[in-house]
């Protein structure tokens, strides 16, 4: 975590609801994001991440429940708040970066990180200041003069990132960043996000269905699913210890096992299970069914007679047991997981 | 694979994208070329010679039909074409922009409804709906006795055959042609840019005049040119709301033509219809590619960069 995120609250999510129809979108969310905290919203898509930003934007409407920035305002005071859902998309002190990024095709890259400062009335001369500093800190100096159609995508992003960041906002809202990026851009656009995150100290709540992203990325995380949040927690904590089925299958991978524990779920990680020759020691039994050499490590699927799910293992170096040996699967019952089975 | 192959390779591959395309096009562009390209070339060669007494053609080479153009008589005329043109013009995108727009912000199936209300007009015979306007507009037509009726004018006022008649009869007859194009281009607009304008600070005003206005600029100057030109070449509303008194150029073309029998400078007068119509064209594509970003300029920019 940051070193200002010291629990001081920035804005608080309580109790929204949303529904269209009979598709229920949010149900009765409550989350609470710390000053310079760096939130992930996630969850497959539709679970409602997406209304949840859109709504603290403005362009979704809630149906239930409250939305506040709180010690907001230039004065900042202990108890001051602003009511985000009183106000129109266009007066709140929210920045959104967009999923398609959104940039006005027809005004050049100056004029589009500009723009949010001209609506604010500000001077030409401290908007080109600003500008100028934002293209630097960015990296698109070069390209001030170029439309957004003659930039590459993590370009692209770059410039609706500095749109946004140039308002200086309290409150980042990213929805998807890094989804139009391909791999490799990809890579090294989740390092800069978090870079500039430190660097304008702005608080950013970043949406994304990508788990890897998020864990890499965010201090802490919302799990969602179907218009609940199912568990908020920071990455390490999500992977060791999931709330419930729902985000031990979505964080991660491992195998989910029913029928050895009465009435629960057991979750082994593929780092904490075993395996070996030694059949007879073992918790249980079976058979070797597919193997993966990744270069330093591997995975070797297991299935155990009568089990739906095969048993993952990962260890270091080349797979050890070919397919079709019958191998002994054990685990330190430290490692494994008990969940609540759900229905 | 060494470079000249690869480019021999290519070379095939464009080829035979070239064919393909000659094969879809082709039709289309040999209707174009029998009855569009033609008739032109006929009009424009046409214009070069001297008329014959009872119509057609003296081949005998002349520049006295354009000379005639530019006397004061004509030279009226085109001016007043204009003016009445630009003036239907101005009045179709004022009607039509906010009705394109409301129609986008409609719930998708009463927007399929909107636009056939919008074009059903057209599947009544033109004429017809012209004659309605003179009932519609003649002194003791329903408008001048219900501002009688409420007393706003004591006596019927003289609406039908002024160019006002004929402004409004020119309007009514091209509104759709300005609905749709303005319609299409408003749709096709990514509403996430009206979204980042006002998530940036913009009011809704501010957004529709920064973006959704100069986004749309290419629709709007598709559904001018498609009031613009008709308008300017139409004989019949002049004639019939006008009363013959609203000379336009549109009326002067068919008189050379059918009464006159002036082939040549019937011709002449075409032509600047036609080419007014290239040179609208042209400014068009010019303002979309500007608005885009993907000017000829930007595209070398483009390739140096790669």
């Amino acid at each position: 975590m940051t070193l200002d995120s010291t629990n001081a609250p920035l804005l608080r999510v309580s109790s929204v609801s949303k529904a269209y129809g009979d598709v229920v979108a949010l149900d009765d969310v409550n989350i609470e994001i710390q000053q310079n905290e760096f939130f992930a919203l996630l969850g497959p898509s539709g679970c409602g991440k997406t209304t949840l930003l859109r709504s603290i934007a403005g362009f979704e409407d809630p149906d239930a429940g409250a939305i506040t920035i709180l010690g907001a305002g230039s004065g900042a005071g202990e108890g001051e708040q602003i009511d985000l859902l009183s106000l129109p998309p266009n007066k709140r002190p929210v920045n959104l970066m967009f999923q398609s990024y959104a940039l006005f095709p027809h005004m050049n890259v100056r004029k589009n990180i500009a723009y949010g400062l001209e609506r604010e009335g500000l001077g030409k001369d401290e908007i080109a200041e600003r500008v100028n500093e934002v293209l630097i800190t960015t990296g698109l100096t070069d390209k001030a003069d170029v439309r957004p159609a003659q930039l590459s995508g993590g370009q692209r992003q770059r410039v609706a990132l500095a749109r946004a960041i140039v308002k200086r906002p309290r409150l980042l809202l990213l929805d998807e960043p890094l989804s139009a990026l391909d791999r490799k851009v990809r890579a090294e656009m989740q390092i800069e996000l978090k870079r500039l995150q430190h660097e304008v100290g702005i608080t950013f709540v970043v949406v994304t269905h990508d788990q890897e992203e998020a864990m890499s990325m965010a201090d802490r995380i919302a799990v969602m699913h179907e218009g609940r949040v199912q568990q908020i927690a920071d990455p390490v904590t999500l992977y060791s210890q999931p709330a419930n089925v729902f985000v031990a299958d979505f964080i991660g991978t491992g195998s989910l096992l029913r029928g050895i524990v009465a009435n629960a779920v057991l979750l082994l990680r593929p780092e904490s299970v075993h395996i070996s020759a030694d059949l007879a020691g073992a918790q249980l039994q079976g058979e070797v069914v597919e193997t993966h050499f990744f270069g330093g490590s591997s995975t070797t699927s297991v299935r155990v007679a009568e089990m739906e799910t095969l048993i993952v293992a990962s260890h270091p170096g080349a797979p050890k047991f070919a397919v079709g040996e019958r191998v002994g699967i054990s685990w330190n019952a430290d490692d494994a997981i008990l969940l609540e089975d759900q229905p | 694979m060494s470079a000249s192959t690869t480019q021999s390779g290519r070379g095939a591959a464009r080829r035979r994208a070239l064919t393909g395309r000659a094969i879809f096009a082709g039709p289309g562009l040999l209707y174009i070329t029998l009855f569009m390209t033609i008739p032109v070339l006929l009009v424009l060669v046409y214009s070069f010679f001297q008329r014959g007494r009872f119509g057609g053609i003296v081949w005998e080479f002349t520049l006295e039909n354009y000379v005639r153009a530019f006397e004061p008589v004509y030279l009226n005329v085109l001016s007043n074409s204009l003016v009445i043109a630009g003036t239907t013009t101005v009045f179709a995108l004022v009607i039509g922009y906010p009705t394109a727009y409301a129609i986008t912000r409609l719930p998708k199936r009463w927007r399929t409804v909107a636009l056939v209300l919008v074009v059903l007009p057209f599947w009544t015979n033109f004429l017809i709906r012209t004659y309605a306007w003179i009932v519609l507009l003649n002194s003791e037509g329903p408008i001048n006795s219900s501002l009688v009726d409420a007393g706003i004018i004591s006596a019927p006022i003289g609406l039908l055959y002024t160019p006002g008649a004929v402004i409004v009869g020119l309007v009514y007859a091209y509104l759709p042609l300005v609905i749709l194009p303005v319609y299409a281009s408003i749709e096709r607009l990514d509403r996430q840019l009206i979204e980042a304008a006002s998530n940036l600070g913009a009011s809704r005003v501010r957004a529709f005049f920064d973006v959704t206005l100069p986004l749309t600029l290419p629709g709007v100057m598709i559904g001018a040119i498609f009031v613009f030109v008709p308008s300017l070449g139409n004989f019949v509303v002049p004639e019939l709301l006008g009363g013959g008194k609203t000379v336009m150029v549109g009326n002067l073309i068919r008189d050379q033509f059918l009464e006159a029998r002036d082939w040549p400078f019937g011709a002449v007068l075409a032509l600047f219809v036609i080419s007014l119509l290239v040179i609208l064209f042209a400014i068009q594509a010019a303002i979309s590619r500007r608005i885009n970003g993907t000017g000829k300029r930007y595209a070398a920019k483009q390739v140096t960069h790669a």
